[in-house]
């Protein structure tokens, strides 16, 4: 890792680039440095804290926030008043390490890769220029990170709802939308940010949340883009919480008079001129490229847009301009973060391909410490309890409960950190295990879901066995839940620690062995998905199997015209499919169905039904790229009258160049149909960009044309937003309408008569269109058995469902099962190819494994105990108990179980025990909470 | 790819500019199917962006 570090140039070709990077100094040796914090605490200078967006100081020596990897100071030369002025060295004086080094020179580095992946991100769009919104002149008028800060615990009010000007907690707040963002007017900035109104809906729960009164929260919007799984439901959650949502342009901010509020004007949607008093306005601001990227892309030869996000095309949604370096996030185009960690696992898979004959040429193992047998050993137990900043230690008396830890049975040694969790306490931690000889640890702090595996590392590189470790969750269990009763919070911290504690005594070391991975994928569902997983595989040097239900291979794509920034997508299909099946290590089997799954991760055999035998497959990863299908409705005469269209339906005139396009004279869009109601609650997210896409391809075959297009929101997200810039220019007509208020289509020869009311004339128009185009929802095949096959989750509107929305997009919680596509979630060309080289990418993770590790925290029946009844086998959600036959009990596949304990619950004999949750160690916790 | 270049072997290196969560995500992935990765990052620490977020939608976990 390279830190405060810049890439200078480049040179050479696709796998075998020199790079120049220059390295700055940080004044502190990384070796030495215990982070201690004595220098940041000595340090004369104050300077503003980027991290806080400003809002808080920081010193001239510092680390940008207390989880920072890694976790070494750093000097500011710029701000350091011995670099400025030639005297002070105060860091130097107090450093107990010696760690401080004034003589610390810029370094050039030249190094040799293969490939480079641009991921720099972006910064929010800094206001301080547009004065109607009052950024730079009021206090109390905040961007959205910097509200971000205010809510957060480690932040500038230490997560206590509060206005900057005079620290009061504030009653009212507005939300300002498209700060920096579809404006041409005020900015340059045409696009879309995407993800500022899913923020800004965030913003207001969470600050209700924080809040003490019943705060009122208004979010002032154009459309409201929340086209993400799940997203609408939140916006309506957010609705039903009495979040005020205007559809509004603000006009201006003024200081209120005679006080830090603030003055807001606007004009509501019937025209009339409002003036409202808020506390606070947050101005939720956009996402723009930082002018250091802009030219090191110029450097570099990488063309930008004229946004200056890389500019890349549909089909590769990773590439740039130059090859053998790709990149991914906020740099190819304002996105979320789910899109972000999707584009970025695209471009490893993309980045890779190239190379994959070098793979493992490289790399270095990591060295283990050689495991200590404890087994003979008394029980001596060292108990952790942080205060995770201020989440814990802001509520319970973190002091009193590590006094209380040290008069436990077995406890030898106590500590109190600000973040266990942090880089230097997980080394001191390492230490304290050796030096102290302790051979159980209790960590009392968060949860284990998300830290168990750092702190069992750290056993690990202690020399202990992993499964030594038991956590306390003091915060979500605890601080979090009776934030308002501290002293009641200090005594359950104290029952939590005590039942850790009688637990962990007891706990014994878990092996896990090591089985053997087939290197080779099955792909289900031969669309653009599908194809893209199996070939970006291939090319990587696996084998594939891709199986595809129907007779021809591209899916939903053979149905579509153009993608949005005009491709062809007819064409693009073809060469895929051509490519796929010349690929020598590609198996296709066209019009086959899976008939069933066995095995776990590394391990699968799978039987395909071909169309004329069936064949049993192994594999070691599955990838699920099974589609979606577009929504046929049964209203607005769909299905009666010949001039009713879904889009698929139009694209087919288009590409079969129709006559009767031309000859049209009015043509009418509806949007939503079958999205964002009761029965798909839901936005399709792509049918705006569609219909907009089809309008102007009317126009531009037959400019007289008049076109109409009906909509609720018009999501045209992101690089999209030009699009529809272009189409209103066109004179093509947006005309909004509610849910509760439906245009209505009545038959009229070889036309509709399309009536609808215009919100902003407040006046009922018809239209005798020559075709209406039914944007219609994309819907889920609802394939209940293929997700039984795979024991993979499907959500209420039949999307499969991730292991993490945020942080694992394409990982299913089966692990070496995978998804992509419109399976997880509808989205355009662009993002289903992203997602399948995402998916493709985590797959290789499994793949380039020679063996993979199982047992650990499995069931175990005691055949002596078990009786043979059974029900451990009918309540396991994982398949993993079967029955010998000949002995007449349950046995575990170590493999498939994932210690859920079912089977240890259900067992009438005791005979199920799920090791490291066994009835001893449960009745020992039991006790111990009981204890007090 | 360059033909005349085939006698210099083919770098199983990469590296990644940026360790904000793309570069984080793209870097891992890239290490656990086998290949060494230089990340470069500007400041003095990872995390970028999303390390300064309270609360992340659907889970509110903390985005540490």
């Amino acid at each position: 890792m390279l830190t405060l570090s810049e890439v200078t140039d480049i040179s050479g070709e696709e796998g075998n680039l020199q790079v120049k990077v220059l390295q700055h100094p940080r004044f502190v040796d990384m070796d030495k440095c215990i982070a201690c914090g004595t220098c940041a605490e000595k340090c004369p200078k104050k300077v503003e804290d980027q991290y806080n967006a400003g809002l808080m100081k920081r010193k001239a020596i510092y680390v940008p926030y207390s989880q920072t990897v890694p976790l070494k100071y750093a000097i500011d030369k710029d701000n350091c008043i011995y670099f400025q002025k030639g005297k002070c060295r105060a860091c130097e004086k107090f450093c107990p390490a010696g760690a401080i080094n004034f003589e610390d020179t810029e370094k050039e580095l030249d190094l040799k890769v293969g490939s480079v992946i641009m991921a720099p991100g972006f910064t929010s769009f800094d206001p301080s220029s547009q004065d109607t919104y009052g950024y730079a002149a009021l206090p109390n008028v905040v961007t959205s990170l910097e509200f971000e800060r205010i809510l957060s615990a480690t932040g500038p009010f230490m997560g206590h709802l509060s206005r900057p000007s005079d620290k009061s907690e504030p009653k009212k707040i507005a939300w300002f939308q498209c700060v920096g963002s579809r404006d041409m007017n005020r900015c340059d900035n045409g696009y879309c940010s995407s993800v500022c109104c899913m923020y800004a809906v965030k913003q207001t729960l969470i600050a209700k949340e924080h809040s003490d009164v019943d705060l009122d929260c208004t979010v002032f919007f154009m459309d409201m883009r929340t086209h993400g799984k799940d997203f609408d439901r939140y916006y309506e959650h957010a609705q039903e919480e009495g979040i005020r949502f205007i559809r509004s342009r603000v006009h201006s901010a003024e200081p209120g008079p005679g006080t830090d509020d603030v003055l807001v004007t606007y004009v509501d949607e019937r025209g009339h001129q409002e003036r409202e008093i808020f506390h606070m306005v947050v101005l939720s601001t956009g996402l723009e490229i930082d002018e250091h990227v802009v030219a090191l892309s110029q450097r570099l030869g990488i063309e930008l847009d004229p946004y200056h996000f890389v500019r890349s095309d549909t089909f590769h949604p990773v590439a740039t301009s130059v090859s053998g370096i790709y990149a991914c996030g906020a740099f190819t185009g304002p996105k979320d973060i789910p899109q972000s960690v999707m584009e970025a696992s695209a471009a490893a898979c993309a980045a890779t391909q190239p190379l994959a004959v070098s793979r493992n040429t490289q790399t270095k193992t990591v060295e283990i410490p050689p495991e200590k047998d404890v087994t003979r050993e008394p029980p001596k137990i060292g108990v952790f309890v942080c205060n995770c900043g201020i989440n814990i230690g802001g509520v319970i008396r973190v002091p009193e409960v590590a006094e209380f830890a040290g008069t436990l049975p077995n406890v030898v040694y106590v500590e109190e950190n600000l973040f266990t969790c942090s880089q230097d306490t997980q080394d001191k931690m390492t230490a304290v295990i050796q030096e102290q000889g302790l051979n159980r640890v209790v960590v009392a702090a968060c949860t284990p879901r998300t830290h168990e595996e750092l702190f069992q590392e750290t056993l690990i590189n202690a020399g202990l066995n992993k499964y030594l470790f038991e956590m306390a969750n003091i915060r979500n269990h605890d601080s979090w839940v009776h934030a308002n009763d501290p002293d009641a919070a200090t005594q359950k911290a104290k029952d939590l620690v005590r039942m850790a504690v009688a637990k962990a005594g007891l706990l014994s070391p878990l092996h896990q062995t090591d089985l053997p991975v087939h290197q080779s994928a099955l792909v289900v569902g031969a669309g653009v998905a599908g194809m893209t997983a199996a070939l970006s595989l291939a090319q990587q040097g696996y084998p594939v199997h891709l199986v595809e239900k129907s007779g021809t291979f591209g899916g939903n794509a053979l149905q579509l015209h153009r993608a949005y920034q005009g491709e062809d997508v007819s064409a693009y299909v073809k060469k895929l499919t051509d490519e796929v099946s010349a690929h020598d290590r590609i198996t296709v089997y066209p019009e086959s169905t899976i008939q069933g799954v066995d095995g776990f991760i590394g391990n699968f055999t799978t039987e395909i039904q071909t169309a004329d035998t069936t064949k049993t497959i192994a594999h070691g990863v599955a990838i699920l790229a099974t589609g979606a299908r577009e929504y046929k409705p049964d209203e607005y005469l769909y299905g009666t009258h010949k001039a009713v269209l879904t889009h698929s339906e139009m694209d087919h005139l288009f590409m079969n160049d129709d006559p009767r396009l031309k000859a049209a004279q009015n043509v009418v869009f509806i949007q939503c149909v079958g999205s964002r109601d009761e029965t798909h609650p839901y936005c399709s997210k792509v049918c705006c960009t569609h219909s907009v896409e089809s309008a102007l391809e009317l126009k531009r075959r037959n400019p007289d044309i008049n076109v109409y297009v009906l909509y609720r929101d018009m999501r045209t997200y992101g690089k999209r937003e030009d699009l529809y810039r272009e189409a209103r220019k066109a004179g093509i007509l947006f005309v909004r309408y509610a849910l509760q208020e439906k245009p209505k289509i009545s038959d009229s020869g070889d036309q509709v008569r399309v009536v609808f009311r215009d919100p902003i004339l407040d006046r009922e128009l018809a239209v005798e269109a020559d075709f209406l185009c039914l944007a219609t929802a994309i819907v889920s095949y609802h394939d209940q058995t293929l997700a039984q096959f795979f024991k993979v989750p499907m959500d209420a509107d039949g999307w499969f469902l991730e292991a993490h929305q945020k942080l694992r997009p394409v990982d299913f919680a089966n692990d070496g099962v995978f998804l992509c596509g419109m399976n997880h979630y509808p989205k355009p060309l662009d993002e289903s190819i992203a997602q399948a080289q995402a998916a493709a990418s985590r797959a290789l993770t499994v793949l380039a494994m020679d063996t993979i590790n199982v047992g650990g925290v499995v069931c175990h029946i005691d055949p002596d105990l078990c009786a043979g009844c059974l029900a451990c086998m009918n309540v396991c959600p994982y398949g993993a108990i079967s029955e010998d036959k000949e002995k007449n009990v349950a046995e575990v596949n170590e493999a498939l179980c994932k210690g859920c304990g079912a089977c240890a619950a259900t067992c009438p004999c005791e005979a199920a025990i799920l090791m490291g949750f066994n009835n001893q160690e449960i009745y020992a916790q039991i006790k111990g909470a009981l204890a007090a | 790819m360059n033909h005349t270049q085939q006698s210099e072997p083919i770098q199983g290196t990469v590296m990644v500019i940026g360790g904000g969560i793309a570069g984080i995500q793209s870097a891992l992935d890239m290490a656990n199917s086998g290949f060494y990765v230089y990340m470069v990052e500007k400041s003095p620490g990872i995390g970028g962006v999303m390390a300064q977020l309270d609360k992340t939608f659907p889970t509110n976990d903390c985005s540490m």
